[in-house]
């Protein structure tokens, strides 16, 4: 379930990187390269899992739902963090004075 | 078990090489750009960003699943001497796998994108003499 949650959200990351492409001021491309490479990594698992042990190509439980989830907050969680370290609106180099009279 | 250790570690050797590619292209200026204009240290990244991203997401799914503890020894195999040959077979396996996948996927982009530009390239060549 986690794979096909990981697929979407790539797919997704990637059709509103192309639409904002060649401007990447909000690092979508970063995002997307996130799900792709977790993506190509859990379809080699399922498809080995299932070539050599015969496992089911999908695991379709609410642990699997809630685990494909927690996956996709961990790297929006990921994304964030690299976006407001880069800070490319300038907000907290150019505006320090603001926060401080908040 | 632990095969995202394999590509982590690769990982790890790629940024190595994008900051080396960097600070090489820095030296020479404008760096060996080719003809899509893309620096190869920013190919590098990709790769990069795809492999820790990756890693990142499955490191979460093995400690959702119990096969790794923020505590010594870490690797839930590694508590079992039995669990450890399994898991050394499933990192040559399933790693393996894994990072040559990434590597591979990440290698036809480049070619893909360097073919795309390429031939923009030579359709504005062709017009440029078609007009002259």
């Amino acid at each position: 379930m986690w794979l096909i949650m990981t697929s979407l959200a790539a797919i997704i990351t990637t059709a509103i990187w192309y639409i904002n492409a060649p401007n990447d001021k909000y690092k979508l491309g970063l995002l997307s390269l996130i799900f792709w490479g977790a993506t190509i990594m859990w379809f080699v698992d399922a498809v080995m899992a299932h070539l050599i042990d015969g496992e089911d190509f999908f695991e379709i439980t609410p642990d699997a739902a809630l685990l494909g989830l927690a996956v996709i907050i961990l790297a929006l969680t990921v994304w964030e963090i690299a976006l407001l370290l880069s800070d490319p609106k300038k907000i907290f180099k150019n505006t320090p004075g603001q926060f401080q009279k908040s | 078990m632990a095969c995202f250790l394999v590509p982590m570690g690769e990982a790890i050797v790629t940024s190595v090489i994008q900051r080396s590619v960097e600070k090489k292209e820095k030296k020479s200026g404008e760096g060996n750009a080719g003809q899509t204009g893309l620096r190869w240290s920013h190919k590098l990244s990709w790769l990069n960003k795809m492999l820790w991203g990756g890693v990142i997401l499955l490191a979460l799914e093995h400690v959702w699943h119990g096969e790794v503890t923020p505590w010594p020894p870490f690797l839930t195999a590694m508590k079992n001497p039995a669990d450890v040959a399994p898991m050394l077979h499933e990192m040559a396996t399933v790693g393996t796998a894994m990072a040559v996948t990434v590597t591979a996927v990440w290698a036809l982009m480049v070619i893909a994108v360097e073919l795309m530009i390429r031939g923009i390239h030579n359709a504005k060549i062709r017009i440029v003499e078609e007009v002259e």
